[in-house]
């Protein structure tokens, strides 16, 4: 048996690989020979790129149809090439186009996913296994049977990018789409502002949840996270409560993050917040209720009010 | 115009999740189980079509008898009438199992939309939409924050990571909605009253012709081999502030602990 295959649906945004692409070639990498799969057209410093993150090789579709329709084209070329390259594994990463793109994978080639993994091995007979959050406290190994490729979509942040300095050779993709797979077209692309925190990137994020009272209050948790060079995050419940816009939001339904240090203030620590800060290095919590269980994950606790304690610490760190 | 609305009955998510670690799934205790909020969007969505158009909805679920929760509910809301696809042997079905019990009970409808949510409260893979529509061979319309209807052509916003986009296609088709679409009513007690009679049928496997090895776990292509526990409850330092800004004090010497000052 020759080197696994492992392929890597790689999206391009703005011209450049979509960094939850980019992570996914760290497990590829480490379980077998890593090659890029990248319908749509790019430029050559975006393929360019996928060899420093260790793509050996760029299955690459050169062709403005796939950004004129969705998911068909995508489905119907990737089963082409999945039918006459024969890779073993095929990984996605968590964004609404890989998503669609493998549910109709799923549904077409009558095959088994695995989805929101966290971590990925083979065992020493060779059998595929995955690492899948369940429920809040429960991690599950799962496994897939069923012919070759397996289908893996990853959890943002399961593997961090590696850049290894390599170099990839691009394979043009040259298969004509056929019209019957043309049935949603873009009509138009809408970019909206991207202001706002980058939570992804951010090594300190200072979260904020109901018990901040008002929405004014944030800009006490702003003042801290400048201090400390910093993002703002927050729970669900002050988002739909309208006090700062969803891509604030950090949990099961919003971001995924994994900074070095998280302060929670009135944040309760509800599985779904948990679920998207659980990674953090560090975990400061501050909360009037000692039983809240946000304590539970916390490597400092302290029980008090955050409308005070927030800003004479942001007070005491900048007079430092 | 008819539209199908699949809908799930899940633990209710307001209280802790339980995993059975013998039997590797999840505690379903049908007394905590409701229709899926999210999926109350699905059928707010087809009530807004239908009201504004004209036709029915048909509300659709796969699960054990006790699903028929959900489906009551969902017409309590309004739906019209409701299929529960429900037999023994789809238990412990994964993704492809389900979405193969999904499309025999639709296929015979002959909607000209389904909907669905973008994804599940309590397995949330999202991937259950997508397998459908490739069953039933609809376009899929994804992650619409809203769906108008005109002639037979729908056209979605289809939110993105950075905006959204305008995305069209020609019915029958398949679209998932977010939270977006507008605000769930709540059913009147009417409308709970008459939800008791409208009409729901249940079919099994034989009826809707799917062959057992498809589905269930025989027919699962994804298998759990073990569930472990990792509440991790670090025992981390918890202080007390005292009015008098010692806890000020510890989070400092924290900070400069980890490198942070
Ligand atoms: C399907 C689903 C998905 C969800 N997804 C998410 C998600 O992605 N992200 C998310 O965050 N939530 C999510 N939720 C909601 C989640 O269950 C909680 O409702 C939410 O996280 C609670 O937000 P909170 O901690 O701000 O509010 P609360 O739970 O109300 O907590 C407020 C806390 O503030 C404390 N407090 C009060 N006053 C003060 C003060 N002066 N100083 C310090 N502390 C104070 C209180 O003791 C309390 O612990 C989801 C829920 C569901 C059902
Ligand atoms: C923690 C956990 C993880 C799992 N991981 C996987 C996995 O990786 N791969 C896998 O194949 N299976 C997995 N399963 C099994 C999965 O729960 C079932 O296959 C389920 O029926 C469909 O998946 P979903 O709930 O994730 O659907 P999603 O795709 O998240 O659901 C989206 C929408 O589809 C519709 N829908 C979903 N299920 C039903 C239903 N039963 N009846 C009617 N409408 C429905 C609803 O409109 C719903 O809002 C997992 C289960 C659990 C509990």
């Amino acid at each position: 048996m020759g080197e696994r295959r492992v392929w890597v649906w790689t999206e391009i945004a703005s011209d450049a690989p979509h960094r939850l692409s980019l992570e996914l070639f760290t497990p590829a990498r480490a379980l077998g020979r890593a090659e890029a799969v990248v319908l749509g057209l790019t430029s050559e410093q975006a393929l360019e790129q996928l060899g420093e993150f260790g793509a050996q090789l760029v299955h690459y579709a050169a062709d403005p149809i796939y950004a004129q329709f969705l998911v068909e084209p995508h489905v119907a070329t990737l089963t082409s090439l999945i039918e006459s390259e024969r890779p073993d594994l095929l990984l996605f990463p968590s964004t609404p186009t890989a998503r669609d793109v493998l549910a109709r994978l799923v549904g077409q080639l009558g095959r088994g996913a695995i989805a929101n993994a966290v971590a990925l091995d083979y065992d020493t007979s060779g059998r595929l296994l995955a690492t899948v959050p369940c429920g809040a406290d429960a991690l599950a190994t799962v496994t897939l049977e069923g012919p070759l490729p397996h289908l893996v979509q990853l959890r943002p942040k399961a593997y961090a990018a590696e850049a290894v300095g390599g170099q990839t050779e691009v394979c043009l993709v040259d298969l004509p789409v056929a019209e019957t797979s043309c049935r949603v077209r873009v009509i138009e692309t809408v970019e909206q502002s991207a202001a706002g925190p980058n939570l992804e990137e951010a090594t300190v994020i200072v979260a904020g949840g109901r018990g901040l009272g008002r929405a004014e209050n944030f800009r006490l948790l702003e003042e801290l996270a400048n201090t400390l060079g910093g993002a703002v995050g927050a729970s669900r419940a002050v988002v739909d409560a309208g006090w700062v816009p969803y891509r604030y939001q950090v949990g099961q339904t919003g971001r995924t993050v994994k900074p070095t240090l998280y302060i929670a203030c009135g944040i309760s620590g509800a599985i779904q917040h948990v679920a998207g800060m659980r990674g953090s290095r560090y975990v400061i919590a501050i909360n009037t209720d000692p039983d809240a269980p946000i304590f539970e994950l916390a490597d400092l606790g302290v029980v008090g009010d955050a409308l005070t304690i927030v800003p004479k610490l942001t007070e005491r760190i900048r007079a430092r | 115009m008819k539209i199908c609305v699949c809908v799930k009955h899940v633990p209710d998510p307001n209280l802790p999740v339980q995993v059975d670690l013998d039997t590797r799934r999840l505690v379903r205790d049908p007394a905590h189980c409701i229709l899926d909020p999210g999926d109350e969007y699905g059928v707010e969505t087809a009530l807004r079509l239908v009201e504004a158009h004209g036709g029915e909805v048909v509300v659709v679920s796969m699960g054990p008898p006790a699903a028929e929760d959900a489906l009551r509910r969902a017409m309590a809301m309004g739906a019209d009438r409701a299929i529960l696809v429900s037999d023994e042997a789809l238990a412990g079905s994964d993704v492809l199992a389900t979405a193969r019990a999904l499309a025999a009970a639709i296929r015979p409808e002959q909607p000209d939309l389904v909907l669905c949510a973008t994804e599940s409260t309590d397995a949330y893979t999202g991937l259950l939409p997508g397998a459908l529509a490739a069953l039933l061979d609809l376009p899929q319309l994804t992650f619409a924050r809203t769906v108008a209807v005109e002639g037979n052509i729908v056209t979605v916003q289809r939110a993105t990571e950075t905006g959204y986009q305008l995305v069209q296609a020609a019915l029958p088709a398949l679209v998932t909605v977010t939270a977006s679409v507008g605000e769930p009513r709540y059913p009147s007690f009417k409308g709970l009253m008459a939800a008791k009679r409208k009409p729901l049928i249940t079919r099994g496997l034989a009826v809707l012709g799917v062959e057992l090895r498809e589905v269930g776990e025989r027919g699962a292509r994804e298998r759990v081999l073990e569930v472990r526990e990792v509440r991790q409850v670090k025992q981390g330092r918890i202080v007390v502030e005292d009015g008098t800004g010692s806890s000020i004090e510890e989070i400092l010497a924290f900070l400069r602990s980890i490198q942070m000052v």
